[in-house]
């Protein structure tokens, strides 16, 4: 692994939870997949074999340069090119809380997918909390790093703001788990924690 | 006057074309053969020691075997590729050796209807043999065989070159390690068919045509051949870029109520026709739009694309342009969708280009940053 790649990864510590819960040899599409460099660490790693759908010319060309499958496509218009059941696994990277269809996402996902993967920055941990009760400013973070004015986050929400929309739409929660700086947090996730990693199913 | 030194930077310079003939008969789709014929061709650069570097182009309806480089005797005829292949291009001939071949059925050198047939000491003409795209590879594939080559890295064109490209898939899938399928459709759609049977009908119903054996008459079918390349150049534009370049300029001060030319695009169009006409054989133009809607490789597996495509091993690169009415995007999100069932390797790009169908010629910077990181990376695994 070249020193950039490393810190690519460090710089996204859901990176390890996600290879974790992707099976060796398993066929993986990840959506928003940026520049690839969680699909190459999963090929590395799982000797996954992965697909990323992103919609930018640069992460496109990005990907191509990392040797990355890419398929250049609107994640917002869905995955109705996509078969039912055709993947093991669609991973959904930090990236929830910046598409504007999102349950429609998640349901599609599903679709797609025999498990979902999904990993979103936590808008209840403590401090962001205290940013906007005391400070009446909205907050900032290291997962969530932009103004308001220039944030492609169009959809913030918590642990229990997930938890609750898994529970309303039949799915089912088969593993969590909770990260602050790299960490896993144990107690009071939804407190404590700034990045959540769940691996997800449709309820049968 | 040649040019010379840095004149023509990164260009594979002045090049010269040869000539294979093959005496083993080539026996058609439709169960004609061709006993013997003749393949001209192009290369530039040098095939490595392992003879693993070597890339194939292949054409689409009015080029050839000369996609890069210039002619000494004729500095100005320059390559129809030449933006994407040469040292330093996207496809590096310092990298790859890159070979170029007019196909069969052709009208610039290769065996065709306007070659002259041995048997009857006359041009082919009406009797060539209908091609098929897997005819052409099938021929490419005896090429490489005589040059040598193994296995290509990989196999590229746009539009019906792309169609190619992805026979060589189906066809050798042991020969090919990448296919590059640039401006691509699966298989015709009706109105892709519709568009070449008028290009055909304005060819055949000229009354030089002589059912195809003009050669004997000294003539040509000079206004169908004109006509019908007017017809296909409109389709591979797109409203918007023929709108730019053109709008509704007049070639005068003011309209001239007559029906002569009055508007930019007139006189355009009528000067493309003129030279198409002068050098395209009207038999080869029949032959390849044939080609072009006979193609449809899901048609021998139930029309399932993903069955056709099931032997492809090799890794792709598929590569469309949103403004290409002729063959749209959603025509090769079918082929990548084919190749996705079958966990085929395959990246695709939707390049937003407002040029239509003939942006894959020209040098979009994002089009061709992409074709080159993905000839760097295959260059890594050679």
């Amino acid at each position: 692994m070249t020193g950039h790649e490393q810190d690519a990864l460090s710089g996204r510590s859901d990176f390890q939870a996600i290879a974790a819960w992707v099976r060796p040899d398993s066929a993986v599409l990840d959506l928003g997949c940026g520049d690839g460099v969680l699909l190459k660490y999963l090929r590395q790693t799982r000797s996954a074999r992965g697909y990323g759908i992103d919609i930018d010319d640069a992460n496109v060309l990005a990907c191509v340069k990392n040797g990355v499958n890419v398929i250049q496509s609107d994640l917002e218009r869905g995955l109705a090119g996509f078969d039912a059941g055709s993947f093991d696994c669609v991973i959904l990277s930090q990236t929830l809380q910046a598409v504007r269809h999102t349950e429609e996402i998640v349901l599609d996902m599903l679709r797609v997918g025999r498990e979902a993967i999904v990993s979103f920055p936590n808008f209840g941990r403590w401090d962001l909390r205290l940013q906007i009760a005391l400070g009446g400013r909205m907050p900032m973070s290291p997962e969530l790093p932009y103004q308001w004015y220039n944030t492609p986050n169009v959809h913030l929400f918590t642990i229990a703001d997930f938890e609750s929309f898994c529970a309303g739409h039949g799915i089912r929660v088969l593993e969590r788990i909770v990260l602050h700086h790299g960490r896993p947090v144990t107690t009071l996730v939804n407190f404590f924690g700034s990045l959540a990693v769940y691996r997800i199913q449709k309820a049968a | 006057m040649a040019p010379e030194g840095n004149a023509r930077p990164r260009s594979v310079g002045a090049v010269k074309p040869q000539t294979l003939h093959f005496s083993e008969p080539l026996k058609f789709k439709s169960g004609m053969v061709l006993d013997a014929y003749d393949l001209v061709y192009e290369t530039y650069g040098k095939l490595n020691a392992a003879k693993s570097n070597a890339v194939l182009v292949c054409h689409a309806l009015n080029a050839a075997h000369h996609v890069a480089g210039y002619y000494a005797d004729a500095p100005d005829n320059v390559g129809w590729w030449d933006n994407m292949i040469g040292p330093g291009k996207p496809v590096d001939t310092e990298k790859f050796f890159v070979v170029g071949v007019n196909n069969v059925g052709g009208c610039f050198g290769s065996t065709g209807p306007k070659s002259v047939n041995p048997a009857t000491g006359k041009p082919y003409g009406s009797s060539f043999p209908v091609v098929t795209v897997e005819d052409w590879v099938n021929a490419q594939a005896r090429l490489a065989d005589r040059l040598g080559i193994g296995s290509f890295a990989a196999v590229m064109g746009g539009s019906l070159g792309a169609m190619q490209a992805l026979q060589w898939t189906i066809g050798y899938p042991d020969r090919i390690r990448n296919s590059v399928v640039v401006a691509a459709a699966p298989k015709l759609s009706a109105q892709n068919i519709a568009f070449n049977e008028v290009a055909r009908q304005a060819i055949t119903t000229d009354p030089d045509f002589h059912g195809g054996d003009y050669y004997g008459h000294g003539v040509v079918p000079r206004r169908g051949l004109r006509l019908a390349r007017m017809i296909g150049h409109i389709t591979y534009l797109s409203d918007d870029a023929m709108m730019e370049k053109f709008g509704r300029a007049l070639r005068s001060d003011s309209i001239g109520f007559h029906f002569d030319v009055d508007f930019e695009i007139e006189s355009y169009l009528r000067h493309q026709g003129d030279k198409f006409s002068e050098y395209f054989d009207a038999n080869t133009y029949l032959l390849i739009t044939r080609a072009l809607d006979y193609f449809d490789p899901a048609a021998e597996h139930g029309d399932d694309l993903s069955k056709a495509l099931a032997a492809a091993r090799a890794r792709f690169l598929v590569v469309s342009f949103t403004s290409d009415w002729r063959f749209a995007p959603p025509r090769s999100r079918e082929i990548v969708k084919a190749l996705l069932d079958n966990r085929c390797d395959v990246s695709y790009a939707e390049i937003d280009a407002p040029h239509g169908h003939d942006a894959f010629l020209l040098d979009d910077p994002r089009y061709h940053a992409l074709v080159r990181a993905y000839f760097d990376g295959m260059f890594e695994r050679l």
